[in-house]
């Protein structure tokens, strides 16, 4: 329904329905983003680490992100073929999206997506492709974000290094098996990260071949990651940053200038209640221009 | 003598029909029968169960058993299969691939119990998986330890059962994919160096010349068949030079190039079908006309294939063929007739040059299997142009897209519509016997022997024919010993190959279907969303993969999981996913009871979706399903995909109250 943009109101109302304010709080699903260049085994990692949560009787919401064909606006969505579960249980739900020739925006339909998503599971995945410029997108949702790279792929370290992507809060590095390509893959990752200042961010070496590796303390380093960072707050600065950018992307420059800039614009959020909703956010800041 | 004929005529290649159906005594009996009517050798077909290492009465096997081979499921039905005939004398050759060491370990066992030598055995077990991942889908475990277990088999039977052909690398399934001659060569020798690189890890140095002499082929011959025959020469040339080059063999004798071939089958028609028996014979003549490059074996497709499971009565006129050729021809009787040709010298030099080439990139991608994807897509793409041409006209298929008026053909006047109808009771009794046999055996046995099974495929340094044969031994069923591996190994999902496959070049008419896409997915309020599935065990996705790439360049977003899906998961897959159409493909001939399950799970899943099927499906079926609520069926004859898009997307609209707008 939420990708529906013929039925907009439809989507309005249930996202108020699920909004904090409406709920009284921030949901308490754990929203994580699961990013990295193709290839890197993020399906195949997925699928470990849902069984993994199942096990330890979580809910699993999967939003897997696909690009699309420039030309025919058509897309293959093949992600969900690598996530083996089980069709009877319902405590898993997997869908895809198309990134781009939707009749939308992506970062829009995903956010609703995970917002709609959160009240009813404990935890949601948006699984994206890319290094370097999605995960700002996946940034405005997610509470935690791990960027999934395969042993000796430089150019995430490059991006790293060169400051052209954002830390991610956590590394992954899959394909363990392969031995000590994985592990000096390791080491250099986070040798980088201590070059950017990041030197607490954790990086983890899993396998998602049988045997598979890692992935309990993958689930477990989430986990932490979620206990310990100020979700709430942080969900607030997104919903903003999400506000802004969509008001941006709507109006344009232009109207932001008319605004008072940047500036004016997010101490006029600041002023918003907590649990808005983007799209209060969004209407405040469309009131005032 | 006069130096252009030869002292005495060659002896004929053996002669082979693919066979098996149902049980195993019913294929025992078909086996006598066409040994009877001159068949020099036997060609094992086993249904996609065995062929996948299930019971007969696990969820997955569901519609498939002794569909399009055999069902065995245990040492008993191996005995069975192979009663009264003389295994130190039969060349046997087992299309079994990623149970192959147990298929072959069933084999060895059935002849131990016979007091047949195994050194005595002769035959061939297929077992190259590579292109399981890539075309024919029957594999069971992911790539490394299957790899592992082709390794294993053939360090075990170059001493052990010396006559035994261990592998047969397969261009054969590659040509069915779409594969160009170039790509067909290049792909099943870069298979072979693989195979090669890893068993030469596992023998003593003096034995591998004889590994590389054990190595055969199974290769595939088109209609074009000037050009096949080169590609034969052009395979055993690069063969050689690989055997001196990468490996140093020398021998004269373990550098031929050995390779049995069963002919095309993608280019067979369901419309015209009769005219399918003249393309058999020349592409049989591909295979045989030049002695430099004969097939040492051959079995040919029955001219109904795309209709149907083919009848004794079709296989046999395909005997006939061989026989003709072999016995009344004067083929034999000559050296080859192709040296110093200027065309063949030419045709094999560009083939040669082509395949280094592509040998090359997949070497730099790491070699055959670590290019599965980059083979895959590459494969998808070529049919893809093959159909297009086919669509436009410019490759013309006789009967098909020219030359279409035709008068009724009265091979398929009969009752049985010129098909072999396997008995739907066959599943139901299949599963009472393996129950029966499960309750029959010395239960401690079979625990220790999955046991031993188990803690020798953790174990990489270990070969995995010992425990399988004990296992065979003390009565394991083949779901059992495969599932005991899978335990071990866990399971895969090959790629599927149409994500990264280039965006089709535009025509008028995928234009014209692009607009309407869009007009369509604007009226719904999303883009058309359609699901894509391959129910059951049938791995020949060809089809589902051009429907799903078309679909995407038609502009609908595509959900595609590929093969072997169990009809719940196809049912959750649309709901969770909420598509508009599910499109099911099924080769294998158990559309009657697979798509009604699909059906009910979906109703039970409260989903009003409408679903097309594609497949080899008979026209009295056709009708059953659209009975069934199925809401289009399309046919082989259905070749021009654009316009099935065009009807799938009008289905959409009209389901969806969207008028339409032409």
């Amino acid at each position: 329904m939420i990708e529906n943009r013929a039925d907009r109101d439809a989507t309005l109302a249930l996202l108020a329905e699920v909004s904090p304010a409406a709920l009284g709080g921030e949901p308490a699903a754990h929203v994580i983003g699961i990013t990295g260049p193709p290839g890197a085994g993020k399906s195949s990692l997925l699928s470990v680490l849902v069984s993994e949560w199942r096990a330890r009787g979580r809910t699993v919401a999967v939003l897997a992100v696909d690009p699309s064909s420039k030309r025919s606006g058509g897309s293959l969505l093949g992600d969900r073929a690598r996530i083996e579960h089980d069709p009877r249980d319902d405590g898993v739900v997997i869908r895809s999206t198309a990134a781009g020739g939707r009749l939308g925006g992506l970062a829009a339909a995903t956010r609703e997506a995970a917002e709609a998503l959160a009240p009813a599971f404990d935890a949601v995945v948006i699984e994206t492709v890319g290094v370097g410029q999605s995960e700002t997108d996946v940034e405005d949702v997610c509470d935690t974000v791990a960027v999934v790279v395969q042993p000796a792929s430089g150019d995430v370290l490059q991006f790293l290094k060169a400051g052209i992507m954002e830390v991610p809060d956590l590394l992954v590095v899959t394909k363990a098996d392969l031995g000590d390509v994985a592990t000096r893959s390791r080491r250099d990752l986070g040798q980088a990260l201590k070059a950017v200042g990041s030197a607490d961010v954790p990086v983890l070496a899993v396998s998602s071949v049988p045997p598979p590796s890692g992935i309990e303390e993958l689930a477990d380093a989430l986990e932490r990651h979620r206990e310990g960072s100020e979700v709430s707050a942080r969900r607030v600065r997104a919903r903003r940053g999400a506000a802004l950018r969509e008001f941006t992307a709507e109006h344009g420059e232009r109207a932001l200038r008319e605004l008072g800039g940047r500036r004016a614009a997010e101490r006029l959020l600041a002023e918003q209640d907590a649990g808005a909703s983007v799209t209060d956010l969004l209407a405040a800041l469309e009131a005032s221009h | 003598m006069e130096e252009h004929r030869l002292p005495e005529p060659d002896g004929p290649w053996v002669m082979r029909t693919y066979a098996g159906h149902s049980t195993a005594k019913e294929s025992n009996e078909l086996y006598r029968k066409n040994l009877a009517k001159g068949q020099t050798g036997l060609s094992v077909a086993f249904d996609l169960p065995t062929q996948t290492g299930y019971d007969p009465d696990e969820e997955l096997s569901r519609g498939e058993v002794g569909k399009v081979g055999v069902s065995i499921a245990h040492k008993g039905d191996m005995h069975t299969l192979l009663d009264g005939i003389p295994l130190d004398e039969m060349n046997t050759s087992m299309t079994i691939n990623a149970t192959a060491a147990w298929l072959l370990a069933l084999y060895m066992t059935v002849a131990e119990e016979n007091g047949v030598e195994r050194r005595s055995l002769q035959g061939t077990t297929q077992n190259d998986i590579i292109k399981e991942f890539l075309s024919r889908g029957t594999y069971a475990f992911p790539p490394e330890p299957s790899m592992r277990l082709i390794a294993d088999m053939i360090a075990f039977t170059v001493d052990e059962v010396p006559s035994w052909n261990p592998i047969n690398v397969c261009s054969y399934h590659l040509q069915e994919a779409g594969a160009t001659p170039v790509q067909e060569i290049a792909y099943s020798l870069s298979t072979a160096q693989a195979v090669l690189d890893r068993v030469r890890a596992r023998v003593p140095e003096e034995t591998f010349p004889r590994v590389f002499g054990r190595m055969s082929f199974f290769v595939n011959a088109g209609i074009r068949f000037v050009e096949e025959h080169a590609k034969l020469r052009a395979m055993g040339r690069l063969w050689e030079e690989l055997g001196r080059d990468r490996y140093g063999v020398d021998d004269e004798r373990m550098l031929r190039f050995r390779y049995g071939v069963q002919v095309n089958s993608l280019g067979l028609t369901e419309s015209q079908p009769e005219n399918n028996i003249i393309r058999i014979v020349l592409e049989a003549l591909a295979v045989t006309m030049g002695r430099d490059a004969r097939a040492r074996a051959l079995q040919l497709p029955a001219w109904n294939e795309a209709l149907g499971l083919p009848r004794a009565w079709d296989q046999q006129w395909s005997l006939r063929i061989q026989q003709i050729l072999a016995y009344e021809t004067d083929l034999l009787e000559y050296p080859d007739i192709f040296t110093g040709s200027k065309v063949m010298d030419g045709l094999v030099d560009e083939l040669t040059a082509g395949a280094r080439e592509e040998m090359q990139v997949v070497a730099e991608q790491g070699g055959a299997v670590a290019a599965v994807p980059y083979m895959k897509t590459q494969l998808v793409e070529s049919h893809r142009e093959r159909m297009r041409r086919i669509e436009g006209g410019e490759l013309r298929v006789i009967g098909q897209n020219v030359y279409t008026e035709a008068e009724p053909s009265p091979l398929q006047e009969g009752e049985d519509g010129g098909i072999l109808r396997v008995d739907p009771a066959v599943e139901e009794s299949s599963i009472r016997a393996v129950r029966e046999w499960r309750d029959g055996r010395d239960a401690a046995a079979v625990d220790s022997a999955l046991e031993a099974l188990r803690a020798t495929a953790a174990d990489p340094e270990l070969n995995i024919m010992g425990p399988t044969l004990e296992a065979a031994r003390s009565g394991v069923t083949t779901g059992e010993w495969a599932g005991a591996l899978r335990e071990v190994f866990g399971e895969y999902r090959a790629p599927t190959g149409v994500g990264d496959a280039a965006a089709a070049a535009s025509d008028d008419a995928l234009r014209a279907l692009r607009d309407r896409v869009d007009e369509v997915s604007e009226a719904l309020g999303r883009r058309i969303k359609i699901l894509v599935g391959k129910p059951g065990l049938d791995g020949h996705s060809n089809g589902a993969e051009q429907i799903a790439v078309r679909a995407r360049d038609a502009g609908m977003d595509v959900v595609y999981e590929g093969i072997r899906l169990t009809p719940a998961r196809i049912a959750r897959t649309a709901v969770d996913e909420g598509v508009h159409v599910v499109g099911l493909s099924i080769l294998s001939g158990s559309h009657a009871e697979l798509i009604p399950a699909v059906l009910a799970e979906l109703r039970e899943a409260g989903a009003e979706v409408p679903v097309v099927v594609g497949g080899i499906i008979p026209p009295a079926d056709e009708v059953a399903l659209l009975d069934a609520g199925v809401a289009r069926v399309y046919t082989p004859k259905d070749f021009e995909v654009t316009r099935i898009m065009g009807d799938i997307v009008s289905l959409v609209a009209e389901r969806n109250g969207v008028v339409a707008v032409s």
